[in-house]
């Protein structure tokens, strides 16, 4: 097996060329380069911006899109760019650690519930009552009880997503756990966990990455969603969806307030969902051949 | 069939007791002090103990829990702490605009989606298809009150085609009753039909390479027959899922439209009620979102053997 695996790694036609990956995976080499551009952007935010996105200016307020204000000024006469930039940090970081944690604690509990039979019933029903709530409102609760926070926005997308990616592996589990060389290699008297390790985990990974990508997405709808209703991140924090909330009120003479934002959380969204679309194409061909 | 349906009933009951659970034990389990949280920040403790006693939170957790579970099994879901009515007179109140929206997104987004989804398949690969499938992609990505302010701003405030928002109930007249329900309703089932358009031309796919579609074409069918009958019918069960999958995502968005455009529904109720922190109205509206969910589920899975009569319990 190692043998041939080193052989195609080495013969010319399969040397890694930045072109060919990009021509065969189309979706991934935009959605990526675009998810990168947009995580510079957070990054270097600090640098990128041309105001302070907190300073009030009372005297500049819903100024238009112009040189001096390239998208613009709210009702406060803050600088819509700046606020802008800021505002990807906050949908990066949400979406990217609920992302990460979800499929810890999903790859974690499906991996259980797919291979212990006992706990599956319990767990399961626990998942499908989770699952009867509409995410933005089992978020909601989470956040009515709770300080406002970006750690207990963070957490109660968490909740929700979770059941999903328990589904998704759990469903893998259970399709291999009959086959032939899981049998053969609980006969040879290979331990529970070297098993789920060596054996059952790396089959559930492709569909794992795939699925993260998707609750990434729908982690950075919800947060916006809950900033907007006034139940997200803290209101002087810059996050589209607090920015947006805040356009509201003047939309009908400053559509820019509302616009530019939104139109950054569509694009990042949207890279995030071709990134995931092309992954599936590449990692999960059965999947992709269903949609 | 009676007993499938029976045994079906019986699988829900698991599901809302969990439901049930969650919204109870996470009041009373929730780090902090709930009781101080609700108050608000400058509460003073009598206040506090005021807030925490009309909870029943000051009583032994099993009591609590009894007293709590009786009186909801007989639909008493408890006193709103801010207007002191009780929970189920504030939602029934307000039931009427979110059931319209809801019906009228369904309707508008099945009524749409379906057909292009049917037309893409029958054009794979061709231009129509690519602009379908390139839609459904911008649909995933476009957040529902985004596209809402977007309809808005063009079709409201700029061409004054439709009003900017407010909801007209129906006893106002159908043609007002209709007017206000256009766009909130294509702001929210956007999604929706992207999601109905992709497995409706996923689902067509892969029928229309069976056997009986080549005899029927080479019979010398009409196209739309063809489609429609021979094919439709039998591509219809995942649709009917996804169907009843999105019915999720639109309580979901009907909560945020319902804030954009300014509708007095279930939505608002609920933004209102997590604003002030209102509890008990926000595990009611739990409870019932949740409820919906699970008929909705019920009423899908019962509708297969219909749909599909190889399908026998």
């Amino acid at each position: 097996m190692a043998v041939i695996t080193d052989d195609l790694a080495l013969s010319p036609g399969r040397r890694f060329s930045l072109s060919v990956a990009i021509r065969r995976n189309p979706t991934i080499a935009f959605g990526g380069v675009l998810l990168a551009l947009l995580i510079v952007m957070a990054i270097f935010a600090p640098l990128i911006a041309t105001h302070d996105p907190f300073k009030l200016s009372p005297v500049n307020r819903l100024r238009p899109p112009s040189e001096r204000w390239w998208f613009g000024t709210d009702q406060f006469g803050r600088d819509i760019f700046s606020r802008t930039i800021y505002g990807a940090r906050v949908s990066l970081v949400v979406g990217l650690s609920v992302a990460i944690v979800s499929s810890v604690l999903g790859l974690a509990l499906g991996l259980a519930c797919g291979y212990f039979r006992r706990i599956d019933g319990i767990v399961m029903r626990i998942m499908d009552g989770l699952m009867a709530i509409p995410s933005i409102l089992l978020a909601i609760a989470l956040i009515t009880l709770a300080r406002p926070g970006l750690g207990i926005v963070i957490v109660a997308i968490i909740v929700p997503e979770v059941p999903r990616v328990v589904r998704v592996v759990r469903a893998v589990v259970l399709s291999i756990r009959g086959q032939p060389y899981i049998e053969s290699a609980i006969a040879g008297g290979t331990k529970n966990m070297k098993l789920l390790l060596r054996h059952v985990l790396p089959n559930t990974l492709a569909p794992l990455i795939v699925q993260s990508t998707y609750v990434c997405a729908s982690a950075m709808l919800i947060e916006a969603g809950l900033s907007f209703l006034g139940a997200g991140v803290p209101l002087e924090v810059p996050s589209w969806g607090n920015i947006i909330s805040q356009g509201k009120t003047f939309f009908q003479i400053a559509p820019w307030t509302i616009l530019i934002p939104g139109a950054f959380l569509a694009v990042t969204v949207l890279a995030v969902n071709l990134l995931g679309d092309g992954l599936r194409d590449r990692l999960d061909p059965r999947l992709a051949r269903r949609l | 069939m009676t007993a499938y349906i029976v045994r079906r009933l019986f699988a829900t009951l698991p599901v809302m007791a969990v439901v049930a659970l969650f919204v109870f034990f996470l009041l009373r389990l929730a780090p902090g002090d709930p009781a101080a949280i609700i108050a608000g920040e400058d509460a003073t403790s009598e206040a506090i103990a005021a807030v925490r006693a009309k909870l029943g939170l000051d009583r032994p957790l099993v009591e609590q829990f009894v007293v709590w579970l009786w009186a909801l099994l007989q639909g008493d879901m408890g006193v709103s702490i801010f207007s002191n009515l009780p929970v189920t007179r504030l939602m029934a109140q307000r039931v009427e605009p979110t059931v319209a929206l809801t019906l009228s997104t369904l309707f508008v987004a099945v009524s749409l989606a379906v057909p292009i989804g049917v037309v893409a398949a029958w054009k794979a690969r061709k231009l129509v298809d690519r602009l379908v499938m390139g839609f459904a992609v911008l649909g995933f990505a476009m957040p529902v009150f985004v596209l809402a302010y977007v309809l808005i701003y063009f079709f409201a405030v700029q061409w004054q085609l439709l009003p900017v928002q407010g909801y007209q109930p129906l006893s106002a007249g159908l043609w007002p009753f209709a007017e206000s329900l256009i766009l909130p309703s294509v702001a929210l089932g956007i999604t929706y039909m992207a999601l109905i358009a992709r497995i409706t031309r996923a689902s067509m796919l892969e029928v229309l390479q069976q056997d009986y579609i080549r005899t029927a074409n080479a019979k010398g069918l009409a196209t739309d027959r063809v489609l429609l009958l021979h094919a439709l019918k039998n591509a219809a069960v995942p649709i009917v899922t996804v169907i009843g999958i999105g019915i999720a995502l639109l309580i979901s968005g009907v909560v945020i439209t319902e804030t954009v455009f300014n509708i007095p529904g279930l939505g608002r109720l609920t933004v209102d009620a997590v604003l002030k922190r209102d509890y008990p109205i926000v595990q009611g509206l739990i409870l019932v979102f949740a409820a919906a969910k699970v008929v909705v589920n019920l009423i899908i899975d019962i509708s297969y053997a219909f749909l599909d009569p190889r399908i026998r319990y």
